[in-house]
Order: structure tokens, then sequence, then C-alpha cells
């Protein structure tokens, strides 16, 4: 389409991550044409080979998925005593893992459908492979209460199929509300995230050389065409599809919260949990998609995609919901104090300076202390910085639900009933082989699909506007668009 | 236009095996703002069975072919209105009634009494309508859009073109069928390249 003007070449060193006021920042670097977006993304999966790298990680995924399958076999064989459950505590690495897990999966819907709504265009870069580890988690927490019910054969109790006791699941319970959250969220995240696709497996299918990868890209693909008289209402549906993740998005966590806040047990039966558990999901799962985004953009050269201003973007959300999550934990204990409940008063001291002391410290200085430093740009447009802050949220996000989990089930009302909870070497298996299962999926997916929402990219593109610089064969000596980028203003969408 | 006859085994994609019937022509251009005028022209021409093929949706493209607006909004609120009402009636039947229906099988509802809690307790069953609501008009968006495209076809005669295959990648294309009223195989693809497009191409069916 355009070759190379001065312009362009001025474009090659521009910083995306600075604000020039009438402006907008480019979102794509160093790409004119619509097929380098293409190669970009496609080569990926085209290469015969993935990079060494790929193949190292992939094998530790599969050992630590391995680790997972023995883990829960010799569980399943046994029994759940093989976790350090006791009496008070009959929570605990489970439940945690399946918080923790469900929380990382919702910044994709987050990303792909609240995003959406606010027509934040930077989310086409990152979408895809957000939605993608969205449901890879959201399967690794789908494990833990089918494992936790103890005797799996019987998981099917959970959903309201007639069976030989005549019974029905209780829906006054809110651990039936999170069957049916987590299994609707898995399924809507999944046809969002299908859905999304089909444009780009289309792509794969009519660049495909082999068979195999005509056959099944075109298998999935459906038959995809880009006519626009099926843009019309895929866009339509995908609006749709939006609008109705994004309270979904918000209801999941409030019901897993709702577990443990309709509860009477001090440090559980508290209001602020709904938002207080969306804020940390967001958190969480932000920080995961750095975590992911920072080593793929560097493997698999995605650098011009997934831009240092996508990064730096998804930094200040690290840090706005880092502070939402400081917040509810100072208003954690406020209130415990202001209720003036005993019990209340004690759960909170006793989180901070009993015998699970550290594992709260751990909590609020990865949670509350290391995101303060997103404050700076620095620190934000700094890739070796930003990817360790993002493990240190990882772990203290597991460490939240952890201290929420264990520390108020271990000391509860009555002294007498009180213990400890100590993992055993089956607990940390499970825990650790988790990511084994997640690292597995998301790197299959990188080898094999579109990593990069195509499509998406490209309409975001200063060429594909019809009336700016994608004007046609004579439009584009008036600017790049880059100069005068419009607002998305056709008003006809 | 080819009436050779090739035998399967020889045959290309974009190379018709038999002296089948046209399909229609397809025209490619390079830039959205090309296509977007082009679209305008073939729209006032007064065509009915043609379309835009583009790689990524081109804003305003569907003012300038004259495309209704959809009706899959209003099938999802139906859909979600039903995901609402069927949910709260699977919690009050099985939780709140004890009566007995057919399903597949002869169930009975089962009045649970926990906690001296009604056993119509409306607000507890929220949260399951919420999900059901928003389960059932999201399964509605995807099949219906798929279905009103008439998606899955895993073939088309477009697909013949392997100039074609550029529409999922960087160009935009322009068909007009055959089975178009007004199509006439000579004046039409006289009239496409008036549209100054980098190609013009007849597809057989």
């Amino acid at each position: 389409m355009t070759t190379l003007t001065p312009e362009s070449q001025v474009g090659r060193m521009v910083d995306n991550t600075v604000d020039r006021p009438g402006e907008r920042a480019p979102l794509v670097l160093n790409m004119d044409t619509f097929t380098q977006v293409t190669a970009t993304v496609c080569r990926v999966s085209e290469a015969e080979k993935a990079p060494l790298a790929w193949y190292i990680a992939f094998a530790g995924s599969l050992g630590l998925l391995g680790l997972l399958g023995i883990c829960i076999g010799y569980l399943i064989v046994t029994g759940v005593g093989v976790w350090g459950l006791n009496n008070p505590v009959m929570w605990a690495y489970d439940i945690t893992n399946f918080v923790f897990w469900v929380g990382i999966g919702h910044a994709g819907t987050l990303i792909s459908a609240i995003l959406f709504l606010f027509r934040q265009k930077w989310r086409t870069g990152i979408n895809r492979f957000a939605e993608a580890m969205t449901i890879f988690a959201v399967i690794c927490a789908g494990t833990f209460p089918g494992i936790h019910v103890g005797r799996v054969w019987f998981a099917y109790w959970l959903f309201p199929i007639p069976n030989q006791m005549e019974m029905w699941p209780q829906f006054r319970s809110p651990l039936l509300w999170d069957v049916f959250a987590v299994s609707t969220y898995f399924t809507v995240s999944l046809l969002f995230w299908y859905t999304g696709m089909v444009p780009d497996l289309a792509t794969l299918r009519d660049r495909a050389k082999g068979k195999v990868q005509q056959l099944a890209y075109g298998l999935f693909a459906l038959g995809w065409r880009g006519s626009n008289r099926h843009w019309h209402r895929y866009e339509r549906a995908y609006l749709l599809l939006a609008a109705l993740s994004t309270p979904l998005v918000l209801s999941v966590h409030s019901v897993v919260s709702f577990d443990f806040a309709t509860s009477q047990l001090p440090g559980w039966h508290t209001t602020i949990f709904p938002p207080y558990f969306v804020a940390g999901a967001i958190f969480s799962g932000f920080a995961m998609v750095v975590t992911l985004a920072v080593p793929a953009r560097e493997l698999f050269g995605l650098k011009d995609l997934i831009t240092l201003r996508h990064l730096d973007n998804m930094n200040k959300v690290i840090l706005v919901t880092g502070c939402m999550v400081g917040y509810a934990y100072a208003m954690e204990f406020f209130i415990a104090w202001y209720s003036g409940a005993m019990y209340e008063k004690f759960a909170f001291i006793n989180r901070a300076f009993g015998q699970y002391w550290w594992a709260y410290w751990i909590m609020v200085s990865c949670n509350v202390i290391t995101p303060q430093l997103f404050w700076f740009k620095r620190i934000r447009t700094s890739i070796p910085i930003m990817f360790v802050l993002s493990i240190f949220v990882n772990v203290g996000m597991w460490f939240e639900r952890f201290v929420i989990i264990v520390t108020s089930l271990a000391n509860d009302f009555l002294p007498t009933s009180w213990d400890l909870f100590t993992p055993t070497w089956v607990d940390i298996g499970t825990m650790v082989g988790a990511f084994g299962l997640f690292f597995t999926l998301f790197l299959l997916f990188c080898r094999f699909l579109p990593m990069i929402a195509m499509a998406e990219v490209k309409a975001i593109m200063p060429q594909a506007d019809p009336h700016g610089a994608g004007a046609g064969k004579h439009g584009h000596d008036h600017g790049h668009g880059h100069d005068k980028p419009r607002d998305g203003a056709h008003g006809h969408h | 236009m080819a009436t050779i006859v090739t035998s399967p085994t020889e045959t290309k994609p974009g190379q018709p095996a038999n002296p089948a019937k046209l399909y229609g022509l397809i025209a490619e251009f390079e830039t959205p703002g090309d296509l977007m005028a082009a679209a305008e022209k073939v729209r006032d021409a007064g065509y009915k069975w043609w379309d835009c093929h583009t790689p990524f949706p081109v804003h305003g493209l569907d003012k300038a072919m004259g495309i209704k607006r959809t009706i899959l909004p209003v099938l999802v609120f139906g859909a979600g209105a039903t995901g609402t009402f069927a949910a709260f009636l699977l919690q009050a039947f099985t939780n709140s009634w004890d009566f007995t229906i057919w399903a597949g099988v002869w169930v009975t509802g089962y009045p649970y009494l926990i906690s001296g809690k009604p056993a119509m307790s409306l607000p507890a069953f929220i949260p399951v309508m919420f999900e059901v609501t928003i389960l059932f008009a999201a399964l509605t968006t995807v099949s219906m859009m798929f279905l009103f495209n008439g998606l899955p076809q895993l073939y088309h005669p477009l697909f013949r073109s392997n100039r074609f295959r550029r529409a999922s990648n960087d160009r935009f294309f322009i068909s007009i069928e055959a089975r178009d009223p007004k199509f006439l195989p000579r004046k039409t693809e006289e009239f496409l390249k008036s549209l100054d497009p980098v190609a013009v191409e007849a597809v057989e069916d």
C-alpha cells in the first residue's frame, strides 16, 4: 500500500507511551500495511518449529501437569485426607487455588468486554491471549471444587439433575450459585473467545500450506468469508456479548465472595467482599496478563503489536486496582474495630499478628506496597521491573485468598475448636501442578492459534479508516492519519 | 468462462473443473476507501445479490451497502427473559414446590427447610436467575448470529478464487452474483471495471 516515506521512518523510533495533545498515540508500530500484521501474527503458528524456549517451557509445563495428575489420582483413590485439612480448617489450599484461578480469569473478559464498551482501542493488542488465559484459568479453577467434593464420581450432584435419591441441590446456598456463576462464565468466555477468533481462523485457513492445517483451520473458521453482511451481524453480536459479559464478570467474583460473606464466620462476614473481590480479581488478572505478555512478545516477535503503551496501560490498571485492594484491607480493619464485635476485632488482629502473620505481611507487601511503584513511569515502562512486580502481585493475591480462608477458619469463635493448617505434599503438588495445566494449555494456544486478534488490530490502524488514511489511492498524500487521527467519529457504527 | 473439462485430480482452486455456470464476478480493491466508494455505486445501480468482503469490519460500509439493521438484539432479549423465567421455575420447582412433573423422567419437587427460611426465598434465587439469563442470552447471540449468516458453510464458490484469499488478509472485494436480476455478464463486468478496481475476476459456481 504505502512505500517507506520519511514520515513512516520517523514512526520507527516513535515512543508511543508519550501523550501528545491533539494526537492519538499509535498502537501498531513499524507497520504500514495490513499484510504486515497478518504476517507477524501468523508467523508464530506457521513456523516449522517453535522457538527453543517454547519447547523448554512446554516440557516443564507437561512435567507439572503430570504432577497434578499424580496428586489428583492419589487423592481420588485415597480420599481428601491426603490434604492437610482438619476439623475447623476444612477449606484451605483447594479453595485458595480455586479463588486464585477464578480471579486470574477475570482480566480476559474485562479486557474484551468492559474495555470494548469503553472503546479502549489498545485492548485489541492483548484481548485474544487475555481471553485464552481466562479460559485456561477457569479450567484450573473448576478443577478444585470438582476434586474437593471428595467423592468425585458424585460431582454431578452439583447440578440439578434428577438422581436416585430424588433430591435436588439447595438453591439458597451460595455454593450452588457458584456452580452456576462459574459454569456460565466459562461458557460465555469460551463463546466470546471463539467468536472473536473466527475471522482470524479464516485468515490462517486462507494462508495454510498443508492439508491438515487447511482442514483444521477451515473447519473451525466455519466458512467465514469476510462478507460485510456477516460482519454486520457479527459486530452486533460482539457488542451484545460485551454488554452481557460486563455484568457477568462483575457477578462471578461477587458470587465467589458470597461463599464467604454469607457465612457467620468472623473475617468472612463482611459486606465489602463483593467489590473487594472483584477489584482483587482484576488486579491479579492483569498481573498475570503482564507476566504472560512480557515473555510472549519477546519470544514470538510481537513487540510492534503488544507495544510498551499496552504494557504501560495494564500497569496503570494494576496500580488502580492495587489501590482499591489496599483500601479494602484498611476498611476491613476499620470496620472490625468500628463494629465493636469482639470476634471480628480478634479475627483481624489475629490475621496480622497471629500464627499466620507471615502470610498476612507477604500479602500486604506484595499487593499494597509493590504496585505503588507503578506511580513512576520509568517503572511502568521498564520490562524487567514490571515482570518482577507482576509476579509479586500473583504471589500476593494467592496469599490474600490463603489469609482470608485459613486464618478465619483456624481461629473462629471457640478457642477449644481452634486448629492450625499445615499443607501436605499433595496440597503443594496440586497447587504447583495447576500451573502446569495452565501453562500447557497456554503454550499450545500460542503455538497453534492466532495470539493477537488480527482483524481487530487492522480495524484500529489509521489505514482502516475509509475517510482518513485508507481513503483510497490518492488518499495517503494528505497525512498518514497519524497527524489527525479521528475519534471513530463517523457516526454510523 | 473456462470450457475445458479437466479431471478432478488436476483441479486447482480457482480453476473450475467443469463447464459450470457462473457464480458471479468479483472486483478487488486496495483500500477501504476505494471499496466504500464502489459499494455506494453498486448499491445505487440497484443490485440486490451482492456483497463486500473485507478482512475487518469497515465502518460506514453497512450504510454504503444499504444493509438493514439485524433483529438479533430482539431475539437476545427474548432469550434472556426466557432464561430468567426458566431459572426461577427451576429453583421454585426443585426447592419450594412438591408436585411431580414429567421432564424426560418423572421428577418431584422437594421443599427444603433450611435455617427456617421460607420455601419460596426469591432473593436467594436471584443470583442463579441472573446467571441463567446471561447464559441463554449469550448462547442465543452466538448461535443466531452464525445461523443468520448461513454459517457454518464450509464450501463456497468464492473459495475457488486464489485472488479472493486476500479478503482475509489485506484486500477488499465486491462480489455480484449471477442470480441477481440485473446481472448481465458483459455489462456487469464493464460496470465493475468502471469502479476503478485492481482486478475483476469471474468465479464459477
